[in-house]
Protein backbone atom coordinates (compact mmCIF):
# COMPACT_ATOMS: atom_id res chain seq x y z
CA UNK A 1 0.00 0.00 0.00
CA UNK A 2 1.35 3.68 -0.98
CA UNK A 3 1.51 6.33 1.12
CA UNK A 4 0.06 9.82 -0.25
CA UNK A 5 -0.18 12.16 2.38
CA UNK A 6 -2.22 15.23 1.87
CA UNK A 7 -1.19 18.48 2.76
CA UNK A 8 -3.89 20.97 3.38
CA UNK A 9 -3.38 24.41 1.56
CA UNK A 10 -2.38 27.46 3.96
CA UNK A 11 -3.50 30.88 3.30
CA UNK A 12 -0.04 33.11 3.48
CA UNK A 13 -2.79 36.52 3.70
CA UNK A 14 -6.19 35.83 5.42
CA UNK A 15 -5.04 33.28 8.03
CA UNK A 16 -5.67 35.53 11.02
CA UNK A 17 -9.52 35.74 10.04
CA UNK A 18 -9.47 32.51 11.29
CA UNK A 19 -9.93 32.62 15.08
CA UNK A 20 -10.46 35.52 17.12
CA UNK A 21 -7.46 34.80 19.01
CA UNK A 22 -5.00 35.57 15.97
CA UNK A 23 -7.05 38.84 15.31
CA UNK A 24 -6.32 39.92 18.73
CA UNK A 25 -2.34 39.26 18.32
CA UNK A 26 -2.70 40.66 15.12
CA UNK A 27 -4.49 43.98 16.84
CA UNK A 28 -1.53 43.70 19.35
CA UNK A 29 1.05 44.07 16.21
CA UNK A 30 -0.53 45.98 13.94
CA UNK A 31 -0.31 49.01 16.91
CA UNK A 32 3.77 49.17 15.88
CA UNK A 33 2.86 50.99 12.88
CA UNK A 34 1.72 53.44 15.21
CA UNK A 35 4.69 53.48 17.82
CA UNK A 36 6.61 53.40 14.56
CA UNK A 37 4.92 56.70 13.41
CA UNK A 38 5.56 57.91 16.71
CA UNK A 39 9.19 57.25 16.80
CA UNK A 40 9.24 59.09 13.16
CA UNK A 41 7.95 62.69 14.52
CA UNK A 42 9.98 62.42 17.26
CA UNK A 43 12.79 62.21 14.93
CA UNK A 44 10.98 65.07 12.84
CA UNK A 45 10.80 67.23 16.17
CA UNK A 46 14.23 67.31 17.15
CA UNK A 47 15.28 68.02 13.64
CA UNK A 48 12.83 71.47 14.23
CA UNK A 49 14.69 71.44 17.32
CA UNK A 50 18.25 71.82 15.73
CA UNK A 51 17.21 74.41 13.55
CA UNK A 52 16.05 77.05 16.30
CA UNK A 53 13.24 78.32 18.82
CA UNK A 54 10.89 80.01 15.52
CA UNK A 55 10.89 76.50 13.25
CA UNK A 56 10.58 74.12 16.32
CA UNK A 57 7.14 77.02 17.46
CA UNK A 58 5.86 76.61 14.23
CA UNK A 59 6.31 72.52 13.86
CA UNK A 60 4.45 72.94 17.63
CA UNK A 61 1.77 74.88 16.25
CA UNK A 62 1.33 72.78 13.24
CA UNK A 63 0.59 69.77 15.93
CA UNK A 64 -2.30 71.71 17.22
CA UNK A 65 -4.75 71.35 14.02
CA UNK A 66 -7.96 69.08 13.97
CA UNK A 67 -6.01 66.23 11.68
CA UNK A 68 -2.43 66.36 14.21
CA UNK A 69 -4.55 66.58 17.07
CA UNK A 70 -6.55 62.89 15.51
CA UNK A 71 -3.42 61.54 14.39
CA UNK A 72 -1.83 62.27 17.82
CA UNK A 73 -5.00 60.70 19.53
CA UNK A 74 -5.12 57.86 17.60
CA UNK A 75 -1.29 57.23 18.33
CA UNK A 76 -1.78 57.55 21.88
CA UNK A 77 -5.19 54.63 21.88
CA UNK A 78 -2.32 52.27 19.89
CA UNK A 79 0.00 53.18 22.14
CA UNK A 80 -1.60 52.29 25.16
CA UNK A 81 -2.83 48.93 23.42
CA UNK A 82 0.12 48.07 22.46
CA UNK A 83 1.86 48.84 25.87
CA UNK A 84 -1.04 46.99 27.97
CA UNK A 85 -1.29 44.00 25.64
CA UNK A 86 2.62 43.61 26.35
CA UNK A 87 2.10 43.72 30.13
CA UNK A 88 -0.29 41.45 30.39
CA UNK A 89 1.66 38.70 29.34
CA UNK A 90 4.92 39.65 31.04
CA UNK A 91 4.85 37.05 33.88
CA UNK A 92 5.43 34.26 30.74
CA UNK A 93 8.35 35.67 30.21
CA UNK A 94 9.64 36.78 33.75
CA UNK A 95 8.09 34.35 36.32
CA UNK A 96 9.83 34.86 39.65
CA UNK A 97 10.03 31.50 41.52
CA UNK A 98 9.95 32.10 45.63
CA UNK A 99 10.76 28.69 47.02
CA UNK A 100 8.75 25.74 45.74
CA UNK A 101 5.99 28.65 45.06
CA UNK A 102 5.49 31.33 41.70
CA UNK A 103 5.09 34.69 42.59
CA UNK A 104 1.21 35.78 40.76
CA UNK A 105 1.09 36.73 37.49
CA UNK A 106 -0.62 39.95 38.90
CA UNK A 107 1.92 41.07 40.82
CA UNK A 108 4.49 41.79 37.75
CA UNK A 109 1.53 42.80 35.57
CA UNK A 110 1.16 45.13 38.48
CA UNK A 111 4.35 46.34 38.59
CA UNK A 112 4.89 47.60 34.95
CA UNK A 113 2.03 49.51 35.86
CA UNK A 114 3.48 51.43 38.55
CA UNK A 115 6.70 52.14 36.61
CA UNK A 116 4.60 53.28 33.83
CA UNK A 117 2.54 55.48 35.87
CA UNK A 118 6.01 56.60 37.99
CA UNK A 119 8.16 56.97 34.48
CA UNK A 120 4.91 59.38 33.20
CA UNK A 121 4.76 61.08 36.39
CA UNK A 122 8.54 61.72 35.65
CA UNK A 123 8.37 62.94 32.05
CA UNK A 124 5.62 65.29 33.14
CA UNK A 125 7.27 66.76 35.78
CA UNK A 126 10.28 67.35 33.60
CA UNK A 127 8.03 68.81 31.26
CA UNK A 128 6.99 71.18 33.66
CA UNK A 129 3.48 70.24 32.98
CA UNK A 130 2.93 68.68 36.97
CA UNK B 1 -29.24 7.30 31.27
CA UNK B 2 -30.15 10.43 29.29
CA UNK B 3 -29.60 9.46 25.46
CA UNK B 4 -30.19 12.05 22.30
CA UNK B 5 -28.82 11.55 18.11
CA UNK B 6 -25.76 13.97 17.81
CA UNK B 7 -24.36 14.65 14.27
CA UNK B 8 -21.30 14.58 13.44
CA UNK B 9 -19.43 15.91 9.95
CA UNK B 10 -16.26 13.85 10.17
CA UNK B 11 -13.55 14.59 7.40
CA UNK B 12 -12.62 11.76 5.41
CA UNK B 13 -9.55 10.59 3.39
CA UNK B 14 -8.62 7.70 1.28
CA UNK B 15 -5.29 7.66 0.15
CA UNK B 16 -5.97 5.36 -2.25
CA UNK B 17 -9.40 6.75 -4.15
CA UNK B 18 -9.40 10.48 -2.58
CA UNK B 19 -7.61 13.50 -4.52
CA UNK B 20 -8.76 15.23 -1.81
CA UNK B 21 -10.47 15.07 1.41
CA UNK B 22 -14.06 15.66 1.93
CA UNK B 23 -16.57 15.27 4.78
CA UNK B 24 -19.10 12.59 5.74
CA UNK B 25 -22.34 13.01 7.62
CA UNK B 26 -23.23 10.98 10.83
CA UNK B 27 -26.12 10.78 12.92
CA UNK B 28 -24.99 8.32 16.10
CA UNK B 29 -27.35 7.52 19.27
CA UNK B 30 -25.10 9.14 22.19
CA UNK B 31 -25.36 8.95 25.56
CA UNK B 32 -25.37 12.52 27.79
CA UNK B 33 -21.49 11.75 29.22
CA UNK B 34 -19.68 11.11 26.11
CA UNK B 35 -17.17 12.67 24.50
CA UNK B 36 -16.46 12.86 20.67
CA UNK B 37 -14.06 10.06 21.06
CA UNK B 38 -16.95 7.94 22.33
CA UNK B 39 -19.17 9.32 19.50
CA UNK B 40 -16.31 8.09 16.63
CA UNK B 41 -16.01 4.64 18.49
CA UNK B 42 -19.82 4.06 18.27
CA UNK B 43 -19.54 4.75 14.44
CA UNK B 44 -16.89 3.09 14.12
CA UNK B 45 -18.93 -0.19 15.87
CA UNK B 46 -22.06 0.38 14.14
CA UNK B 47 -22.08 2.15 11.22
CA UNK B 48 -18.68 2.79 9.63
CA UNK B 49 -16.29 0.14 10.25
CA UNK B 50 -13.41 2.01 8.03
CA UNK B 51 -13.23 5.57 9.88
CA UNK B 52 -9.44 5.91 10.89
CA UNK B 53 -8.39 7.80 13.76
CA UNK B 54 -5.57 7.50 16.86
CA UNK B 55 -6.78 6.91 20.10
CA UNK B 56 -5.00 4.72 23.15
CA UNK B 57 -6.05 5.54 26.76
CA UNK B 58 -9.30 7.79 26.87
CA UNK B 59 -8.07 9.98 29.90
CA UNK B 60 -6.39 12.73 28.57
CA UNK B 61 -2.73 11.37 29.00
CA UNK B 62 -1.55 8.96 26.23
CA UNK B 63 -1.96 12.41 23.78
CA UNK B 64 -2.84 10.38 20.59
CA UNK B 65 -6.72 11.66 20.18
CA UNK B 66 -5.89 15.32 19.06
CA UNK B 67 -8.36 16.36 16.02
CA UNK B 68 -9.60 20.34 15.28
CA UNK B 69 -13.39 19.98 16.45
CA UNK B 70 -15.00 23.09 15.62
CA UNK B 71 -11.95 23.94 14.32
CA UNK B 72 -10.17 24.23 17.56
CA UNK B 73 -7.60 21.72 18.24
CA UNK B 74 -9.00 19.52 21.77
CA UNK B 75 -8.18 15.84 22.59
CA UNK B 76 -11.24 14.11 21.46
CA UNK B 77 -11.34 11.96 24.60
CA UNK B 78 -11.33 15.65 26.75
CA UNK B 79 -14.13 17.14 24.63
CA UNK B 80 -17.69 16.67 26.15
CA UNK B 81 -20.93 16.14 23.38
CA UNK B 82 -22.71 18.07 25.83
CA UNK B 83 -20.53 21.27 25.55
CA UNK B 84 -21.63 21.10 21.49
CA UNK B 85 -24.60 22.22 19.72
CA UNK B 86 -26.02 21.17 16.13
CA UNK B 87 -23.53 19.70 13.93
CA UNK B 88 -19.91 19.00 15.00
CA UNK B 89 -17.16 19.08 12.89
CA UNK B 90 -14.82 16.98 13.43
CA UNK B 91 -10.98 17.26 11.13
CA UNK B 92 -7.28 16.39 11.42
CA UNK B 93 -5.13 18.11 13.23
CA UNK B 94 -4.53 21.18 11.23
CA UNK B 95 -0.89 22.04 10.47
CA UNK B 96 0.03 18.20 9.88
CA UNK B 97 -0.23 16.23 6.59
CA UNK B 98 -3.65 13.56 6.44
CA UNK B 99 -2.47 10.03 6.32
CA UNK B 100 -6.00 9.20 6.22
CA UNK B 101 -9.07 9.93 7.76
CA UNK B 102 -8.74 11.76 10.80
CA UNK B 103 -4.95 10.31 11.27
CA UNK B 104 -2.22 12.53 10.88
CA UNK B 105 1.31 12.12 10.08
CA UNK B 106 3.64 13.09 12.62
CA UNK B 107 7.09 12.56 11.63
CA UNK B 108 8.03 16.07 11.64
CA UNK B 109 7.21 16.57 15.21
CA UNK B 110 8.82 13.46 16.17
CA UNK B 111 12.19 14.62 13.70
CA UNK B 112 12.02 17.62 15.80
CA UNK B 113 11.59 16.41 19.50
CA UNK B 114 14.80 14.15 18.81
CA UNK B 115 16.64 17.33 17.80
CA UNK B 116 16.18 19.24 20.99
CA UNK B 117 17.54 16.13 22.93
CA UNK B 118 14.85 16.05 25.15
CA UNK B 119 16.65 13.71 27.67
CA UNK B 120 18.66 14.15 31.04
CA UNK B 121 21.92 15.13 30.40
CA UNK B 122 24.09 14.91 33.48
CA UNK B 123 25.81 17.80 34.36
CA UNK B 124 27.95 15.25 36.39
CA UNK B 125 28.37 11.51 35.63
CA UNK B 126 27.91 9.23 38.84
CA UNK B 127 28.25 5.81 39.13
CA UNK B 128 25.70 3.88 40.27
CA UNK B 129 27.25 3.02 43.42
CA UNK B 130 27.73 7.43 44.19
CA UNK B 131 23.53 6.89 44.05
CA UNK B 132 21.11 8.83 43.29
CA UNK B 133 21.41 12.59 41.63
CA UNK B 134 18.75 14.19 44.42
CA UNK B 135 17.13 17.96 43.77
CA UNK B 136 15.12 19.82 45.81
CA UNK B 137 11.51 20.36 45.63
CA UNK B 138 12.20 24.04 44.52
CA UNK B 139 14.26 22.96 42.06
CA UNK B 140 11.59 20.17 41.02
CA UNK B 141 9.14 22.98 40.90
CA UNK B 142 11.30 25.20 37.82
CA UNK B 143 10.43 23.10 35.71
CA UNK B 144 7.80 20.74 37.02
CA UNK B 145 5.16 22.73 34.57
CA UNK B 146 6.95 21.74 31.42
CA UNK B 147 7.34 17.97 32.08
CA UNK B 148 3.73 17.79 32.38
CA UNK B 149 3.47 17.80 27.76
CA UNK B 150 1.81 14.89 27.12
CA UNK B 151 2.94 15.78 23.17
CA UNK B 152 -0.75 15.98 22.00
CA UNK B 153 0.57 18.41 18.96
CA UNK B 154 -2.35 20.23 20.29
CA UNK B 155 -0.12 23.58 20.22
CA UNK B 156 1.51 23.03 16.37
CA UNK B 157 -2.12 22.64 15.42
CA UNK B 158 -2.76 26.05 17.05
CA UNK B 159 -0.02 27.55 16.16
CA UNK B 160 0.02 29.88 13.00
CA UNK B 161 3.73 30.12 12.90
CA UNK B 162 4.13 26.54 12.50
CA UNK B 163 1.39 26.77 9.53
CA UNK B 164 3.22 29.05 8.01
CA UNK B 165 7.06 28.60 8.74
CA UNK B 166 6.93 24.67 8.85
CA UNK B 167 10.94 24.49 9.82
CA UNK B 168 9.79 25.99 13.05
CA UNK B 169 11.12 23.52 15.69
CA UNK B 170 7.76 24.55 17.56
CA UNK B 171 6.11 25.05 20.66
CA UNK B 172 6.22 21.61 22.19
CA UNK B 173 9.45 20.45 21.35
CA UNK B 174 11.48 23.80 22.10
CA UNK B 175 9.44 23.53 25.91
CA UNK B 176 10.88 20.27 26.50
CA UNK B 177 14.22 21.16 25.70
CA UNK B 178 13.23 24.33 28.50
CA UNK B 179 12.46 21.78 30.66
CA UNK B 180 15.88 19.99 31.05
CA UNK B 181 17.48 22.96 30.37
CA UNK B 182 15.65 24.45 33.89
CA UNK B 183 16.55 20.71 35.67
CA UNK B 184 19.32 21.44 38.29
CA UNK B 185 20.85 17.97 37.57
CA UNK B 186 21.13 18.69 33.57
CA UNK B 187 24.20 19.45 31.95
CA UNK B 188 22.82 19.03 28.02
CA UNK B 189 21.40 23.33 27.62
CA UNK B 190 24.57 24.28 25.52
CA UNK B 191 23.75 21.34 23.04
CA UNK B 192 20.07 22.14 23.14
CA UNK B 193 20.78 26.02 22.29
CA UNK B 194 22.16 24.82 19.23
CA UNK B 195 19.27 24.09 18.19
CA UNK B 196 16.02 26.18 19.91
CA UNK B 197 18.37 29.67 20.12
CA UNK B 198 18.25 29.59 16.49
CA UNK B 199 16.19 31.54 14.03
CA UNK B 200 13.92 28.23 13.03
CA UNK B 201 14.23 27.74 16.94
CA UNK B 202 12.53 30.72 19.70
CA UNK B 203 13.01 33.30 16.93
CA UNK B 204 10.70 32.27 15.03
CA UNK B 205 8.02 32.58 17.58
CA UNK B 206 6.15 35.68 17.67
CA UNK B 207 4.37 35.02 20.73
CA UNK B 208 0.84 34.53 19.24
CA UNK B 209 0.31 32.70 22.82
CA UNK B 210 -2.42 30.37 20.61
CA UNK B 211 -0.20 27.36 22.09
CA UNK B 212 -1.18 27.64 25.85
CA UNK B 213 -4.56 28.70 25.22
CA UNK B 214 -5.26 25.02 23.58
CA UNK B 215 -2.51 23.02 25.58
CA UNK B 216 -4.95 20.38 27.66
CA UNK B 217 -2.31 19.53 30.56
CA UNK B 218 -1.61 23.64 31.24
CA UNK B 219 1.99 23.63 30.55
CA UNK B 220 2.53 27.08 28.63
CA UNK B 221 4.35 26.26 25.74
CA UNK B 222 4.29 30.21 25.04
CA UNK B 223 5.63 31.43 28.29
CA UNK B 224 8.73 28.62 27.73
CA UNK B 225 9.21 30.07 24.54
CA UNK B 226 9.70 33.36 25.98
CA UNK B 227 11.84 32.36 29.01
CA UNK B 228 14.03 30.92 26.35
CA UNK B 229 14.10 33.92 24.29
CA UNK B 230 14.91 36.36 27.58
CA UNK B 231 17.81 33.82 28.59
CA UNK B 232 19.25 33.73 25.42
CA UNK B 233 19.52 37.26 25.24
CA UNK B 234 21.05 37.38 28.18
CA UNK B 235 23.55 34.94 26.72
CA UNK B 236 24.22 37.17 23.85
CA UNK B 237 24.90 40.35 26.08
CA UNK B 238 27.14 38.00 28.90
CA UNK B 239 28.99 36.67 25.23
CA UNK B 240 29.46 40.53 23.52
CA UNK B 241 29.89 42.58 26.64
CA UNK B 242 31.68 40.43 29.32
CA UNK B 243 34.85 39.26 28.78
CA UNK B 244 35.08 35.81 29.24
CA UNK B 245 31.53 35.57 29.58
CA UNK B 246 30.39 32.62 26.94
CA UNK B 247 28.26 30.73 28.28
CA UNK B 248 29.37 26.95 29.49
Amino acid sequence: MSRKPFVRPVSKTGWYFKHPRYLRYMSREVTCIFIGALALLMVVALERLSQGPAVFDSFLAALTGPWSTLGLLLILVFAVHNATSWFNVTPKALPVQLGEEFLAGKYIVGAHYVVWGLTTLAVLWFAGVV
Amino acid sequence: MKERMVQLEVMRYNPEVDAEPHFQHYEVMCQEEWVVLDALNAIKESIDPTLSYRWSCHMAVCGSCGMMINGEPKLSCHAFLRHYEGVIRVEPLANFPIERDLVTVADDFMDKLKRVKPYLIPKDEKSLEQGEYKQTPAQLMKYRQFSMCINCMLCYAACPEYALQPQFIGPAAITLAHRYNQDSRDGGRLARQEVIATNEGVWECSFVGACSEVCPKAVDPAGALQQVKVASTLDWFKEHLIPGGEPK
